[in-house]
């Protein structure tokens, strides 16, 4: 399932025209713990560059950026009790929301692994 | 009473701390008290106070709303109860007793001559729904006091009720919005650059506006480039506020304002930080259409001093037909009168309504007044200057052991900006923080700008002396070294307050709201 990452710390991990949406581990390093995520609605419709997630840290709330465009089918109802999966699996259990993309060429704008560590690195 | 030493450090708390050498049998540490909640303490049904048996009839209608039993209130003396509250006020800390550093509500001197002057029968105990003639006294306090704001930044106009920054904020925005629609051109975006403060882009969604970032540039000012290539006929105005959050006077205002103006879009200053600049820069001359002033803060009384907020805001002639009522209006005589609904067919019918019942924050204008009369037109000027020495003096002195992301970008305006580059490997800003309680300081803003990596951002004020800062100073290069050079006994500051650091973030995830029974 090819993964992309945004300048933003968001990764994409693409399955057909299904994408899993999440911050990377150096997004949840930089926050410190998440206490918070305000989750999108199910069936709402967001284009690339929409914040419809927040994520809240005791340094901060972040708006976390759509990747790309589409409709929300799916949100990770477990971090409602446990914000700390974001701390802990950021880039697995920490998913934070699936949509359907509608515009999937808006990927070939994204990084991937790759190009993403090495934008990390220069930070 | 109290559990033996319950405060102070526990072996739950891990390692770093070191146990105090005595422990006592109260909790209590010499003058560091203990105390545990009220309704920890006393007897049910204990009461302070001696009241009358309940006397006559009770009325039928109210029989029925009669408790049961009685309610599960403190049953405390009067005595147990003023302890109580001295007890609690003790592990306090306030700018009455010592340097505040915090930016973003500048906590500095508030001059007894205000709390003396709006305790004046005269002020202090009038309504706003009196007839005005017995009330021209406080009248003349607003009209006096607007006449001086409007002196002060330069501008047409000033609308008094907003009764805090945001809400001036939203007053501001909503004049924007007003003065657009009567010229019949709907804009949808705010431009918001990074260097503005954190309610900017909340004020500008809450009126209806779709906010866009402007990047800052390399050190810490507003990106004049981008910003300019972003105007067009979509751009309803630009919030920007200055000095910035990173303590910067924003030089290219005047740029700004034009390349705005010229796009046919406003200009909104947020004026939360107009105590550096006060008396020496006035807004309006930078092409600024409508800026809050927080007379919270740059005219004394800041939330730590126990006022209430409130922010007036000022405004150019583009926008003074739309202020809110009740307006403060210059007329031709020269004086400036407040004008309500009844008035503002005549002489303002294109005001976009209210935005408080009444004439605004009336305790804070006669504070405001009084700062301004007692410290006249130069000690205002001081009062800038001296805010932004002092904040230079900081900055200086400690950039060899603090990173100083823009102090190559010259002096400072009212703030000094660190960052946590240097620190060792795994120590952060907050255990520098915390660090500081233990010195005896209340920390400086943490976090935030959020362009700044780690930021700690200190803002002295005009209130603090030399001997202050170089305290402030000393400790705080301390706390710096301890941090580069990993000292574990950091990593678990603060060891000498009433509490040991906090689990900020299982009190965020989980807080505990209610007693437990």
């Amino acid at each position: 399932m090819p993964t992309y990452y945004t300048k933003d710390h968001e990764w994409i991990a693409v399955d057909g025209d299904t994408g899993t949406v999440g911050i990377t581990d150096y997004a949840q390093s930089q926050l410190g713990d998440i206490t918070y995520v305000d989750l999108p609605s199910p069936g709402a419709t967001i284009g690339k560059g929409d914040a419809p997630c927040v994520v809240d840290s005791v340094k901060a709330a972040s708006d976390v950026y759509a990747p790309v465009s589409g409709t929300v089918t799916e949100v990770n109802e477990a971090l409602g009790d446990a914000p700390e999966l974001v701390n802990g699996e950021a880039e697995t259990g920490g998913w934070l929301f699936r949509l359907t993309l509608s515009n999937p060429s808006e990927l070939d704008g994204l990084m991937d692994r790759a190009a993403y560590e090495a934008y990390v690195a220069g930070l | 009473m109290n559990a033996p030493n319950a405060s102070g450090w526990r072996p739950a708390m891990g390692e770093g701390g070191e146990a105090p050498a005595i422990l006592t049998v109260s909790g209590d540490r010499g003058l560091t008290l203990e105390e545990p909640l009220i309704f920890e303490l006393g007897r049910p049904g204990t009461c302070g106070v001696d009241l009358d048996e309940p006397r006559g009839e009770i009325a039928p209608g109210l029989a029925r709303f009669l408790r049961a039993e009685p309610p599960a209130l403190p049953g405390l003396t009067e005595p147990e109860t003023v302890r109580h509250y001295t007890r609690l006020s003790r592990q306090n800390y306030a700018i009455d007793l010592g340097p505040f550093p915090l930016g973003s509500c500048t906590m500095k001197h508030n001059p007894r001559l205000n709390e003396k002057v709006a305790r004046l029968p005269g002020f202090a105990d009038i309504h706003p729904l009196q007839p005005q003639h017995t009330v021209r006294g406080a009248i003349g306090v607003i009209s006096e006091l607007a006449d001086w704001l409007v002196t002060l930044t330069g501008m047409a106009a000033v609308a008094m009720t907003p009764k805090a920054g945001a809400h001036g904020e939203l007053c501001g925005l909503l004049c924007i919005r007003a003065a657009l629609e009567a010229r019949g051109d709907a804009r949808e975006v705010v431009l918001v650059p990074e260097s503005a403060h954190g309610t900017n882009p909340a004020t500008a969604a809450f009126a209806g506006y779709r906010v866009e970032n402007i990047p800052a540039t390399a050190d810490g000012r507003v990106d004049l480039a981008a910003l300019t290539a972003r105007l067009g006929p979509d751009v309803a105005a630009v919030m920007i506020t200055n000095p910035n959050t990173c303590g910067l006077f924003e030089r290219d205002m005047k740029a700004i304002s034009d390349a705005v103006h010229a796009a046919g879009g406003l200009v909104y200053c947020d004026g939360a930080n107009f105590n550096a600049i006060v008396g020496k820069v006035r807004p309006g001359d930078l092409g600024v259409d409508a800026m809050h002033i927080n007379l919270h803060k740059t005219f004394s009384t800041p939330h730590g001093g126990g006022g209430p907020g409130s922010g007036p805001v000022v405004l150019s002639a583009a926008l003074a037909p739309f202020a809110p009522l009740p307006f403060a209006m210059r007329g031709p005589d020269g004086i400036i009168r407040l004008v309500e609904e009844e008035d503002a067919p005549q002489h303002h019918p294109q005001s976009f309504g209210r935005m408080a019942a009444f004439h605004g924050q009336m305790g804070m204008f006669t504070r405001a007044l009084t700062y301004i009369l007692s410290h006249g037109a130069d000690g205002l000027r001081q009062v800038a200057e001296d805010a932004v020495l002092n904040a230079n003096y900081v900055l200086r002195s400690l950039e060899d052991v603090l990173d100083a992301p823009f102090g190559a970008a010259g002096p400072c305006m009212h703030e000094a900006l660190f960052s946590d580059e240097g620190f060792a490997e795994g120590f952060s800003t907050l255990d520098l923080a915390k660090g500081l309680i233990d010195e005896g300081f209340h920390p400086m803003t943490v976090y935030f700008p959020l362009v700044v990596h780690g930021a700690m951002l200190v803002e002295p004020t005009e209130t603090e002396s030399k001997a202050g800062l170089d305290r402030f100073i000393a400790s705080m290069r301390s706390l710096a070294a301890r941090a580069r050079n990993a000292d574990p006994a950091l990593k678990s500051a603060p060891h000498l307050a009433p509490r040991r650091r906090l689990d900020e973030t299982q009190a965020a995830r989980k807080p505990v709201l209610v007693q437990p029974q």
